[in-house]
């Protein structure tokens, strides 16, 4: 277990600088960002002065070997638009994306479970064709298209929920949250939907296409032999062993939608990182690009992590090493 | 006392009685009739062999009973009175009081019939879990009880090990100590040493049989396996194409064989006291049980059929001793 550690500890380390790197070639690319920092009327002199205080007047290489100095004591860079640390302005946005992010999760989980596990254990009947060719729909369809749908009829025609925007927020444990107030979860609700479709139809996917494997082995058959009801030999025999590939992706999605909820959250307006991504890129607002990607580099580093914990608690025969 | 009332005084009433058992399956390539009308008893304490060849309709013979065919199989007719219950028709839930608890099934790979993902421990209390009351702590002292009766060195340990901790030998006998535990009078027993080891096979079936014995309970051992069969077995039922060809105590089956396809089984077993160039074996193979030809199945690989074999089916026909033949033209025993 502890080599195991060191071993995960070594590959985010590389992960980590494998980006960065990565980012900071890139970025050469993409021009001076001075120019978005200064006034429209500036003179030549004005803005060889912004480059020099942002440190964009060196080469990339020196530009680069100061940041990995920086980085080694802790120090990510700061925001060209914010003057704040990059870091700082991820991790204050982060808990508005992990609500919508966990409650789509719950929801995915909750409807895709049940529907996966009935239509693997049943394939051919009229329900489990229906749920397939709803999953099918509900992988075609568009984000941003489902979110405008859903604000079209829950929020312009019935108004049950609201349109855009993150409701009053409460400190929880130093975190900003929303979710604690009745009118703070009803603006996570339609967001947190419109993330979901996609997890959601893929998950039930998987969990069938496993369910249909693992119903066909012995091990099932001798359940019922033994009088298991079909709840136990579906729930305790039959999922816990689709749960691996289950797993396996629900840790990738995880990651990903945290990660990459840049649309919903631009649709709804909600202030996550995501919406923090998109902002940064049309500001040219480089530190920030550069921690928010190295930052998604490291959260699916300890997403597989978690996973292979998982594997081990769910399967006795994989041990961590 | 005549010769009815005397019978019937041998044979006390039958803990199991199938009568006429049709399961078929309706597949896109026509019926497949596994199970085509078959008729047997079982008596309580009795140890039945249900024997034939690989697609005989042997273990769908079990799987009836147990009331675990799926689709598109199905029962089409025929009653399976266990304990003066008509299983066929019994609905799921309480078809499932009965599985387990009074009828038990071991299945023939013991590789794939335990759950990877639950110790051992976890999947023998299941059954007491379904079938008693019993609280926690005597769920886990009985486990422990079952797991020694089976033979297996230092159960209380053992309880908390996974399957593939175990060898195949020892898994078959965690099995068996599964269906056993919850003290069933019937046991179905599919194939149960075939994936083993030939070392271990006769001590599983000693194993199973004072099991049985133990707990005044029946068996029906499905097997291929004659030889296996007749140390074991009171009684045979010799099955071919899903129709029973013979039956009888398992005495006159072996030494006095009426079913020429008996016959060739038998003769199919090596016997280390004959020396023999050559093993003889039964011509040609088992035909497509979708395309079975008319009148009697073993027909074609018969060494005995005429004209009328391939007409007329063959009646099962009863002699004075019990033994049964469905043939036209049965072996004489001539010893």
């Amino acid at each position: 277990m502890f080599g195991y550690l060191i071993k995960r500890l070594i590959q985010m380390i590389v992960v980590l600088w494998v980006v960065s790197v990565l980012v900071f070639v890139m970025m050469s690319f993409t021009g001076d960002p001075t120019y978005m920092m200064v006034p429209l009327d500036a003179t030549e002199e004005q803005i060889a002065q912004a480059r020099r205080l942002l440190g964009l007047d060196e080469s990339h290489l020196v530009q680069y070997w100061r940041f990995l100095l920086n980085v080694l004591q802790g120090d990510f860079g700061r925001s060209f638009v914010f003057r704040q640390p990059a870091l700082q302005l991820i991790l204050e946005r982060l808990p508005a994306t992990l609500e919508i992010v966990f409650l789509a999760m719950v929801i995915a989980l909750v409807v895709a479970i049940p529907l996966g596990v009935y239509a693997g254990a049943n394939p051919g009947r009229p329900l489990s064709r229906a749920v397939m060719a709803g999953s099918l729909v509900g992988i075609s369809l568009p984000g941003f298209w489902v979110g405008m749908v859903l604000i079209f009829v829950f929020a312009v025609r019935f108004q049950f929920f609201p349109s855009s925007g993150r409701g009053p927020t409460t400190e929880l444990f130093g975190l900003r949250v929303s979710f604690t107030s009745w009118e703070g979860f009803r603006h996570l609700i339609l967001p947190a939907i419109t993330l979901s479709i996609g997890t959601l139809a893929i998950l039930m996917r998987i969990i069938r296409a496993e369910m249909m494997e693992v119903m066909k082995q012995d091990y099932i058959k001798f359940a019922r032999a033994k009088g298991a009801a079909q709840k136990g030999v579906l729930f305790k025999h039959g999922l816990k062993n689709a749960l691996i590939p289950l797993v396996t992706v629900f840790g990738l999605m995880l990651g990903d939608l945290i990660a990459f909820a840049t649309l919903t959250e631009t649709i709804f307006a909600w202030p996550g990182i995501g919406k923090l991504l998109v902002d940064s890129i049309y500001r040219g607002d480089r530190p920030v690009i550069v921690v928010y990607l190295m930052f998604v580099a490291f959260m699916f580093v300890v997403v597989n992590f978690v996973v292979d914990v998982l594997y081990a608690l769910i399967d006795p025969r994989i041990k961590i090493k | 006392m005549s010769e009815a009332a005397r019978m019937s005084v041998a044979q006390p009433a039958p803990l199991l009685s199938v009568r006429n058992l049709r399961t078929w399956f309706h597949t896109f390539g026509g019926v497949v009739k596994a199970v085509d009308g078959v008729s047997f008893d079982v008596a309580p304490g009795e140890i039945l062999g249900l024997v034939g060849e690989s697609g005989g309709g042997k273990s769908m013979v079990g799987f009836s009973i147990m009331g675990l065919i799926d689709p598109p199989g199905r029962i089409e007719a025929g009653e399976i009175v266990f304990e003066g219950e008509d299983l066929a028709r019994l609905d799921e839930a309480r078809m499932r009081r009965v599985r387990g608890k009074r009828v038990a099934m071991i299945f023939q790979d013991p590789m794939t019939a335990l759950n990877p993902l639950y110790t051992i421990g976890n999947q023998l209390e299941e059954m007491l879990k379904l079938h008693t009351d019993l609280p926690s702590a005597r769920r886990r002292e009985r486990a422990i009880e079952m797991l020694r009766e089976v033979g297996i060195p230092q159960p209380e340990s053992r309880l908390d090990n996974y399957p593939h901790q175990f060898s195949g030998g020892m898994r078959q006998r965690v099995v068996i100590a599964i269906s056993m535990i919850a003290r069933p009078r019937l046991l179905i027993a599919d194939e149960p040493t075939t994936a083993l080891d030939v070392t271990i096979q006769a001590q599983l079936l000693r194993l199973m049989k004072h099991q049985v014995t133990q707990n005044a309970a029946s068996l029906i051992l499905i097997t291929h396996d004659l030889a296996a069969v007749s140390q074991m077995a009171d009684r045979i039922v010799v099955l071919y194409c899903g129709r029973i060809v013979e039956k009888g105590r398992a005495a006159d089956v072996i030494e006095r064989p009426r079913h020429h396809y008996t016959r060739g089984l038998l003769d199919s077993i090596p016997h280390h006291d004959k020396a023999q160039a050559r093993l003889r074996q039964i011509p040609g193979s088992v035909p497509d049980i979708r395309k079975l030809p008319p009148g009697c199945a073993f027909a074609p690989r018969c060494p005995a059929a005429q004209d009328i074999c391939r007409r007329v089916e063959p009646e099962l026909v009863e002699t004075a001793t019990g033994q049964a033949a469905a043939c036209h033209f049965p072996i004489e025993a001539t010893r």
